[in-house]
């Protein structure tokens, strides 16, 4: 229990984070259905996120909100990095615009097709 | 077969080095020079109690500036993608493929209860929306957010009634009005104090009030604004085309 205890919380969210990437990279990599692929990217996407959110956190830090929970004075000790947590939320909107995209030519294609799957669109292979 | 052990080669490599990364890591246990600095003196430069918005819309502002682009160009490259006004003799296929697929499928209407729900709560989810990047640089959230929340509005109207208009000459206006008021706002910065996209254009004010920290909160209303019509337009984008009777 103790050893449970003691691994840090910012841990467990990177390891979640790599986990997740692997996960998405797979799907990407052997799903043959559009929409899989999709997930798998957004999957890598969420777990990047979350590694980077976790390597800017600061043991017992709090958010980066300077208020009355947070005096201005004592705000460099208890504060948690807020760069990449400014650096995520510009990645979390890139992510949704590039998922967007993904997901307008998947409904091209399948219009053009009537299939999702990629093996069916050979003729741009090379 | 060969391709898949190759897949499985490669992903094994990678969770390789993963794991010394995650073996390896140690908690920080205070802050890097950078966040050290943000956090002394941000709240006094800028007076955004929020360091997350004074390093999104005021530090790196520049970048900001350019994420809003990327969003814009990808909902331009969804627009043009799934483009409703078409040639009739190029995409008369098309055309009958989705004629075909249109009788097939079966289209329920929205139950009472999701209507009557979207009836009473779109204009509170709006005004949360508003609320959220009016608020942006004194508590957790922002223009992105609260563009977000706007357009889970728009999909909620969606589900509900399908056929509702939402008219584009509207969000086009009101989305290039914004994106082109957020960059008068950064020129501003340059002509008026220090520097692009400077918030101390106008007054600081009395730091933990809404409005104070300089052009922040209006920055964010303009970026709300934007993010919000432009995800509402993406989504009207995928909605089923002439969706007719229902």
């Amino acid at each position: 229990m103790s050893i449970i205890a003691d691994i840090p919380v910012s841990l467990i969210v990177l390891c979640s984070g790599l986990g997740l990437i692997l996960i998405g990279l797979w799907g990407m990599l052997t799903q043959r259905n559009m929409i899989r692929m999709i997930v798998g990217f957004s999957l890598t996407d969420t777990g990047i996120h979350m590694v980077m959110v976790s390597i800017g956190y600061v043991t017992g830090g709090t958010a980066p909100i300077i208020n009355d929970a947070v005096p201005m004075a004592e705000a460099a000790s208890r504060i948690v990095d807020p760069v990449p947590s400014a650096l995520v939320l510009t990645a979390i909107v890139i992510g949704l615009g590039v998922t967007a995209v993904m997901l307008s030519f998947a409904v091209r294609i399948y219009k053009a097709r009537k299939t999702l799957m990629i093996d069916e669109c050979t003729e741009s292979k090379w | 077969m060969i391709k898949r052990l190759f897949i499985f080669m490669m992903l094994l490599l990678l969770a390789l080095i993963f794991f010394k990364l995650a073996s390896n890591y140690t908690e920080n246990t205070q802050l890097s020079k950078l966040g050290q600095y943000y956090a002394e003196k941000g709240p006094q430069e800028l007076g955004a109690p929020n360091l997350v918005t004074a390093v999104v819309v005021t530090y790196r502002g520049l970048d900001t500036l350019g994420e809003v682009t990327v969003l814009f160009i990808s909902a331009a490259g969804v627009g043009l993608l799934l483009r409703r006004t078409r040639r009739k003799q190029d995409d008369e296929d098309l055309e009958q493929g989705d004629r075909a697929e249109e009788t097939a499928g079966v289209h329920k209407p929205a139950s009472e209860i999701v209507e009557t729900a979207t009836e009473l709560l779109l204009p509170m989810v709006i005004l949360f929306g508003i609320y959220v990047f009016l608020n942006g640089h004194l508590s957790p959230g922002g223009g992105f957010q609260g563009g977000a929340i706007i357009a889970s509005g728009t999909m909620f109207l969606l589900l509900a009634l399908p056929e509702s208009h939402i008219s584009r000459l509207l969000i086009a206006t009101i989305e290039s009005l914004s994106g082109f008021s957020y960059v008068v706002v950064g020129v501003l910065g340059v002509i008026l104090a220090g520097g692009f996209l400077d918030n101390r254009i106008m007054d600081l004010g009395t730091y933990g009030s809404l409005f104070s920290a300089g052009a922040i909160p209006l920055i964010y209303v303009f970026v709300g604004l934007k993010v919000g019509f432009e995800l509402s337009a993406v989504l009207d984008r995928f909605r089923k085309e002439d969706t007719g009777p229902l």
